[in-house]
């Protein structure tokens, strides 16, 4: 039972990166892109790590996604897009990234035939235990992680401190005082 | 073999059962709350088909389905078919983890409070795909605020259930009930709980904070374009979303099932109730802030304030051991 719906699960993951890459419209892909995100975060739960299937739903399927379709939606993309996207996958163009996927499918196979005789880590983590590992064995780890974190809140205020200390420089009325504050809150 | 058919019978009850209760309440809910707007504004409310007006609700549904079904000609078709359900679904699969009473229930996951963010993040799709999709400019406009709106107010939902959790110490939401025997969370995590309920009215997109759909600036916002049971998705949705926070924050803060003298799922009942008035009050009562104010409000008052109640929360454990 549960070696079917992983096969499922992970033949659906595979369906729908397939076609996030070969779609034509871009939001088309990105919801194929969130399909596969989902899959994986089932093949999670099903292996026993319900945290970082929780985790992946929340994080990459339901905010960093989220922000993308945002982004996408803001560049209002017409057939304009979808026709040159068309050009961009014309066939000698799948030539290169195909045989690259190609000889990482092989390796893969390999590698799964070579473990075959050990099965999987059946055991479920619990939350907890992916506390404790991460403030202990993965401390380091953590740290990097957050000083990368800092940086970019860093960047992000520079850019849009910057951007209204302009603007209130220029012009100094009222309305451009306004149209600051709009900004600031859209950030 | 005998108990095997059993249990399988009455999970099946349970997920109907839990289902059909949701689904139904809500549409109840579409007439109390114009019942009660009404109440609190001084005027009747629709009280005109069968008692009380309670057949209001049946007529709104049958001109709902039989309004013709549109999909404009520049809207991207499958998409726009979609979005409406994506509300239905997450908002209807969050249930599943929700303890109604000691016997009532779908599912106990260890992850539950989880899966219910993880749930109402992907209901934001609803929204944002159906606005792209529609190819209407209102529509965008409202779809750019739910993104912005959802995805600032998620940080802090999440952040304010953190206090919980540690009082809990589970995600598991049947335990989190169970850890309140000794006094609702309430009291301790007060803070906690009027961050989740502003948190959860912007989830909702719920008057004061409805923004993406600001009739007033943006016609009807995400759902401009949309019409029939299509528009009848996204309204059930909502509503069904008040619920799901209201039964949520019963869970979570207010003890659950737990109470003195009443069956268990009478107290759960009631709490839920009383809640989803307090909604209702807060519509008839609040004014709409603008947009940056929404965002300033967020990101300046509410998440410094999730914070401090999760160092405090956790100094506080720490200190007593």
């Amino acid at each position: 039972m549960e070696l079917v719906s992983f096969y499922i699960s992970a033949l659906i993951a595979l369906m729908a990166s397939l076609l996030a890459v070969i779609s034509r419209n871009a939001v088309h892909a990105l919801l194929m892109l969130i399909v596969s995100l989902l899959a994986v975060a089932c093949i999670f739960y099903q292996i026993g790590a319900p945290l970082a299937a929780a985790l992946q739903v929340i994080v990459y399927a339901g905010a960093i996604l989220v922000l993308m379709v945002f982004v996408i939606m803001m560049l209002n993309q017409g057939k304009a897009a979808v026709d040159q996207e068309t050009q961009w996958l014309a066939r000698e163009n799948w030539l290169a990234p195909a045989s690259l996927a190609g000889a990482l499918l092989v390796m893969m196979l390999y590698l799964l035939w070579d473990s075959a005789s050990r099965g999987a880590a059946a055991r479920s983590v619990s939350a907890a235990e992916v506390g404790l590992a991460m403030y202990s064995k993965y401390l380091l780890v953590v740290e990097l992680a957050s000083f990368v974190l800092l940086a970019g809140l860093v960047g992000a205020f520079h850019l849009a401190r910057r951007h209204t200390a302009d603007s209130a420089a220029s012009t100094n009325n009222a309305a451009s005082t306004e149209s600051v504050k709009s900004a600031r809150g859209v950030r | 073999m005998n108990t095997g058919h059993a249990d399988i019978a009455m999970t099946l009850l349970n997920i109907f059962g839990v289902l059909t209760t949701a689904v139904l309440l809500t549409a109840l809910l579409t007439w109390g709350e114009r019942r009660l707007l009404g109440f609190w504004q001084d005027r009747p409310g629709p009280n005109r088909v069968g008692p009380f007006g309670l057949m209001q609700v049946v007529a709104d549904m049958i001109k709902l389905f039989f309004k013709e079904d549109f999909i404009p000609r520049f809207a991207d078709a499958p998409v726009f078919l979609l979005a409406p359900t994506i509300v239905m679904a997450t908002t209807l699969l969050a249930f599943v983890v929700v303890p109604f009473s000691p016997a009532v229930g779908v599912i106990d996951m260890h992850i539950g409070l989880l899966f219910f963010l993880a749930m109402s993040a992907l209901a934001v799709y609803s929204v944002v795909l159906g606005a792209y999709a529609s190819g209407n400019k209102y529509a965008l406009l409202g779809g750019l605020r739910a993104a912005a709106q959802t995805v600032s107010y998620e940080v802090f939902m999440g952040l304010s259930l953190m206090g919980v959790v540690m009082l809990a110490g589970s995600f598991d939401l049947r335990s989190i009930v169970m850890a309140q025997e000794n006094g609702w969370f309430l009291l301790p995590q007060m803070l906690g709980c009027a961050i989740f309920l502003v948190a959860g009215i912007a989830e909702s997109h719920r008057l004061p904070l409805d923004l993406p759909e600001a009739e007033h600036e943006l016609t009807a916002g995400f759902h401009t374009e949309y019409s029939g049971m299509k528009f009848g998705l996204f309204f059930v949705g909502e509503y069904l979303s008040i619920l799901l926070i209201s039964a949520l924050v019963t869970t979570l803060f207010l003890g659950g099932w737990l109470g003195p003298w009443l069956p268990p799922l009478v107290w759960f009942a009631l709490k839920t109730f009383a809640l989803v008035c307090l909604f209702i009050l807060l519509r008839a009562a609040l004014p709409r802030p603008r947009y940056d104010q929404l965002m300033a409000f967020g990101w300046k008052v509410m998440l410094p304030l999730a914070l401090l109640n999760l160092v405090v929360t956790g100094s506080v454990l720490i200190w007593r051991g």
